[in-house]
């Protein structure tokens, strides 16, 4: 068939979808301790980005970054294992749940300072531009950062420097709590990137062949050497900011009205409709999710505890490091996930 | 040959981009402008605009970029103008370069250097004037240096590039006309180990930086009054080179710390908290300090004298110390 793999995306937002309800159960049973933020409803913006990267572009996320780092290739197992906070985690059960990284699919975190990614895309594009490699950095961020200095301050620098990012705001409508009216004097979030004299396209965030299609065409202008470009894409959290949101800012008749636009629903409902999916093909794709995370779950249940005598390793390199973590350019880093 | 600690600063500087194409110097003037101390006057020139990269005004952004370079391969030189400045990158510095490694389970290393002016002397207010090195110096992960000579403003930046951790160097702005000697084939120096500056076997007078000079002419002043007055130079403030401080002021029994930073929570408290805690009874009198007022430095040329470490209150301290012979 032409086009995208309408399929295999449904596959990938199924695997984050089934990643994150199984994180769910196993905070109510305490196995996963610290904030947990889930991506539950908004997984057709990971899964239809990162469908159009390649192995040697990089990937900045957020605290809500699950999803970002399963479909990137960390497996479940190390991710799962990180917020068990054992050895085998993608961390070493350093980072937990907000600080997922992995060298080796050049997975740039992780960060839980709203905003605090985007200097590091801008500079990981730089690099590239510098050394004249043909890469792309997709930086994931809340519609929250948008209130931040650092979003402006790299917006500026990107557009200055025609560098290599694909910035992706991921507007859920809430910073947190706080609705996006309540904080911003322009809510038109592509329109002040804009202002940056960026290309900058809002998309319909829970329709991952949008997402998917308009994500292929800024990489592949970003790539061709067409300077950085920025998609607002339009989403929502189904479920509380974390494990401790009382969701007291927001009405339940509110968040049934998104639910009706399920990323998941949406795009079965539609393959089925035009025989692309039978209802055995569903099954199967929820019977691979489910064995996955499954085989997931009991590797992190195996998991085992650093000795509390490495606690202060990695503040400082270790001898012979050679500082470089450019997972894609030196093969001197190794990272715990392996790609699919 | 003559050189001016500026001077100093730019060859080490020279050299790096001459030596490794993957480092660049990226800041607010650092090029057309010649460097808002001067410091890289001329580079602009030699090497042109992607390696002498003039930023905007977005201290975290460009700082953060550097960071992000640095964990693309790159070994990026990030100038900050004044460390005062360095304020808007705290984010980037303490949350991202210096956590960065620890949170990844030792997979992200940031080999990047961070130049900044610092310290007072220059009536420049309180906007441009403190010394915050303490401070930074209180942050895992972080590497802190303090060039406070023509060697060590020529040598420390190149191995400070060669580490694989962040590094950040203070320059303190009254260092910067300093003229003297320089060895032809000055270069690279270690930078994990303080130095005497000055043998003596009756007091340990403890500093660095700016404060340097101010200290070594107390030890010439306290010489005339039959006071041998050692001068160690901490060079890196974080990690802290313990074992030559301990070495230093057991042989003398005494100590006196001079640091251009606040007292309260300062460097010099973590000194005089380390020698108290492992050297206690071998000491003949407490620990002294001179430190800066605890004021935000004032213009008014009088007040910031008076704000500031000085000579004659070394002296007094180190003769204070002595006086208390048991």
């Amino acid at each position: 068939m032409s086009g995208p793999d309408a399929v295999h995306l449904l596959r990938q937002m199924l695997r984050v979808r089934r990643l994150e309800e199984k994180c769910v159960e196993l905070y109510s049973a305490a196995k996963i301790r610290g904030f947990l933020h889930v991506y539950i409803g908004e997984e057709a913006v990971a899964a239809g980005v990162l469908s159009v990267l390649g192995p040697e572009d990089a990937v900045v996320a957020t605290y809500r970054e699950h999803g970002h780092a399963l479909l990137r290739g960390v497996s479940a197992g190390a991710i799962l294992a990180e917020m068990y906070g054992n050895v085998e985690g993608c961390c070493r059960g350093r980072g937990g749940s907000m600080h997922l990284f992995d060298a080796a699919t050049r997975f740039y975190g992780g960060n839980a300072i709203v905003a605090g990614g985007l200097p590091l895309a801008v500079g990981l594009a730089l690099a590239d531009k510098l050394a004249g490699r043909p890469r792309v950095t997709a930086c994931f961020f809340g519609e929250g950062a948008v209130a931040e200095g650092e979003f402006h301050e790299s917006m500026n620098l990107a557009a200055l420097w025609q560098l290599p990012v694909l910035f992706c705001c991921e507007n859920n409508l809430y910073a947190m709590g706080t609705a996006l009216g309540r904080s911003e004097s322009q809510t038109d979030i592509a329109l002040k990137a804009a202002g940056y004299e960026m290309a900058a396209w809002a998309v319909d965030g829970m329709d991952v062949l949008a997402v998917e299609d308009t994500a292929r065409r800024a990489v592949d202008a970003v790539r061709a050497g067409g300077g950085p470009h920025f998609l607002e894409l339009r989403t929502y959290r189904f479920r509380a900011h974390s494990m401790f949101d009382p969701e007291r800012y927001r009405d339940k008749a509110e968040v049934a009205r998104w639910q009706e636009r399920d990323p998941i629903t949406l795009l079965r409902t539609s393959l089925a409709a035009s025989g692309r999916l039978t209802d055995a093909d569903w099954e199967q794709l929820q019977a691979d999710a489910d064995a996955e995370i499954a085989a997931g779950v009991a590797f992190a249940e195996a998991g085992t505890p650093e000795p509390v005598a490495d606690l202060e390793r990695f503040v400082y390199s270790e001898a012979g490091a050679a500082g470089d973590s450019d997972g894609g350019a030196s093969g001197d880093s190794k990272g715990s996930g392996s790609r699919p | 040959m003559k050189s001016s600690y500026r001077e100093a600063l730019r060859a080490g500087i020279r050299e790096a981009l001459q030596r490794d194409s993957r480092v660049f110097l990226m800041g607010e003037d650092v090029g057309a402008y010649g460097g808002s101390f001067a410091v890289s006057l001329g580079l602009l020139e030699e090497f042109g605009p992607e390696r002498i990269r003039d930023t905007p005004l977005s201290e975290s952004g460009f700082v953060g970029a550097g960071i992000g370079a640095a964990l693309g391969g790159m070994r990026p030189i990030v100038e900050i103008m004044t460390v005062n400045f360095s304020l808007l990158a705290l984010d980037q510095l303490m949350n991202n370069a210096a956590s960065l490694l620890h949170m990844s389970g030792g997979q992200f290393h940031v080999p990047l250097v961070v130049r900044m002016t610092t310290g007072a002397g220059r009536q420049l207010g309180a906007q441009h004037s403190h010394s915050l090195e303490g401070w930074y110096a209180h942050i895992p992960g972080l590497r802190i240096l303090a060039p406070a000579t023509l060697e060590d403003a020529r040598g420390m930046l190149w191995t400070a590039l060669d580490d694989p951790d962040p590094v950040l160097i203070f320059e303190h702005g009254s260092l910067y006309n300093v003229q003297g000697e320089l060895a032809d084939d000055a270069g690279a120096v270690d930078i994990t180990t303080a130095a005497v500056r000055r043998p003596g076997t009756d007091i340990t007078l403890i500093t660095y930086g700016g404060t340097l000079p101010l200290t070594l002419e107390a030890a010439d002043l306290l010489a005339g009054d039959g006071i041998d007055a050692e001068v160690l130079d901490l060079r890196t403030l974080r990690p802290l080179d313990e074992a030559t401080i301990l070495a230093a002021v057991r042989r003398t029994r005494r100590a006196v710390v001079v640091d251009e930073g606040w007292r309260s929570g300062s460097i010099s408290a973590e000194i005089c908290a380390r020698l108290g805690e492992q050297l206690f009874y071998e000491l003949d009198a407490p620990v002294a300090r001179v430190c800066s007022a605890e004021v935000p430095i004032p213009y008014s040329k009088h007040l910031e004298l008076a704000a500031l470490p000085s000579a004659e209150r070394v002296v007094a301290a180190a003769r204070g110390a002595v006086g208390a012979r048991g």
